[in-house]
This record gives structure tokens, sequence and C-alpha cells, in this order.
């Protein structure tokens, strides 16, 4: 089995799996700090699944779009958290 | 082939940990501990899959721009989970029923948002009374 096909069929499908857990949780959550939380795991695994994606395909430009994409699940946690904390009603 | 076992092995470390991070956001109780456990394994997760990037290019470009988004994930995870933690503990979101040490308990004033947790206990004993 080459890189190629185990990156493609085995581990892709993992993270996808992963995905879906973190759906299930984005979905359900009781609260908005859960949906939070879930949307930073979920941009997190999304900086994963284009780690692998530029593996498979060879193009090391898409390390960018990560790059990026790290540096807006930052900026959606502070402010979520920011007007979480001012806002008066529950 | 011996950089293509050593890059599978790295993979599927990363992808392993960051399963077990979407397990986790399922399966615990709690918010705080969510969030213990998916800033964790997550960003373990992912610096394994990049390191296994960056080992397959073999390029300094690339290799530095690994190591950009590692460093600045290591730098803001934690950041992140504290702020939204202590988000959800000021507008009183419930702790797990089993929780056994709450240090924090009454030491924050929700009104104006500070925490007296740095503060010795004889100053928090005469607020109390004064308030």
């Amino acid at each position: 089995m080459t890189l190629y096909n185990y990156l493609y069929y085995i581990l892709l499908p993992l993270l996808a799996i992963a995905v879906l857990l973190v759906f299930y949780r984005f979905y359900k959550g009781p609260t908005l700090s859960d949906r939070v939380v879930a949307l930073d795991l979920l941009i997190s695994i999304g900086i994963g699944i284009i780690a692998l994606h530029s593996i498979i395909t060879k193009q090391p430009t898409f390390l960018d779009n990560a790059m990026i994409l790290a540096l807006i699940a930052f900026l959606t946690t502070t402010a979520f958290s920011y007007y979480l904390e001012k806002r008066k009603k529950k | 082939m011996m950089m293509d076992i050593i890059i599978a092995v790295l993979t599927t470390l990363g992808t392993v940990f960051i399963l077990l991070a979407g397990v986790g956001i399922v399966r615990m109780p709690d918010l705080y501990l969510r969030i213990s456990v998916t800033t964790k394994a997550a960003t373990l997760g992912i610096g394994l899959i990049l390191g296994g990037a960056a080992l397959y290019f073999k390029d300094n470009g690339v290799t530095s721009r690994v190591l950009a988004i590692i460093f600045f994930m290591l730098l803001t995870a934690p950041i992140g989970a504290h702020l939204i933690g202590r988000a959800s503990y000021f507008i009183g979101l419930p702790l797990w029923g089993k929780t056994k040490y709450n240090d924090l308990k009454g030491k924050y004033n929700r009104d104006s948002h500070e925490c007296n947790s740095g503060k010795p206990a004889n100053e928090e004993e005469t607020e109390e009374q004064s308030s």
C-alpha cells in the first residue's frame, strides 16, 4: 500500500468521522459556549485535513490556507468569548 | 521508502489524537472538561500531521511555514481555551455534578467582572464583610 492510498483511504475518513462527531456536539450542545468550543475544534480539524490534502496532491501551497485558518480560529474564539462575557441577559 | 513509513507513522498518530479529541468532545460531561480535552489533543494532533507534511516536502519554505503554524497553534490554543473557559465561568455555566474542587467559588464579582483569586484570604474576608 502506497502512502497515497494510505492517506486517502484510511486517514482522511478517520478525520471525517472526527468532523461528524464534532458536528454532533455543535448541533446538540446545550449552551453557546459548547458550540464555540466545537467550532474551534472544527477549524483545527480543518487545518489537519488541509495538511493531509497538501501531501496527497503534492501541492505545498495549501499550507498557506492552513496558516490563515489558524489565525481566524483564534479570532473567532476571542471575539465569541468577549461578547459572551459582555452581554447582559443569559 | 523509509521516509514514507516515518510520514505514515506521524500522520497516523496525529489523526488518532484528533479522533480522540472528537470522541472526547462528545463524551465528556462538562464544558470545562471538553475544553481541556479538545485543546490539548487537537494541538498535538495537528502538530504531528504538519510535521509529517514538512518531512514529505523537504523544502525550506514549507518547513518554515509549518513551524510558523505550529508555533502559532501552541501560542493561541491555551489563550483561547482560557478565554472561553473564563467567560463561561463568569456567566455561570454549571460544573459537572461530580466535580470535587471549585476553588473559584465565590471569588469573582459578576457585576464588575473581577476575579479575586490572586488575593490573600484576609482581604477576601474583609470584602465579604463590607459587602
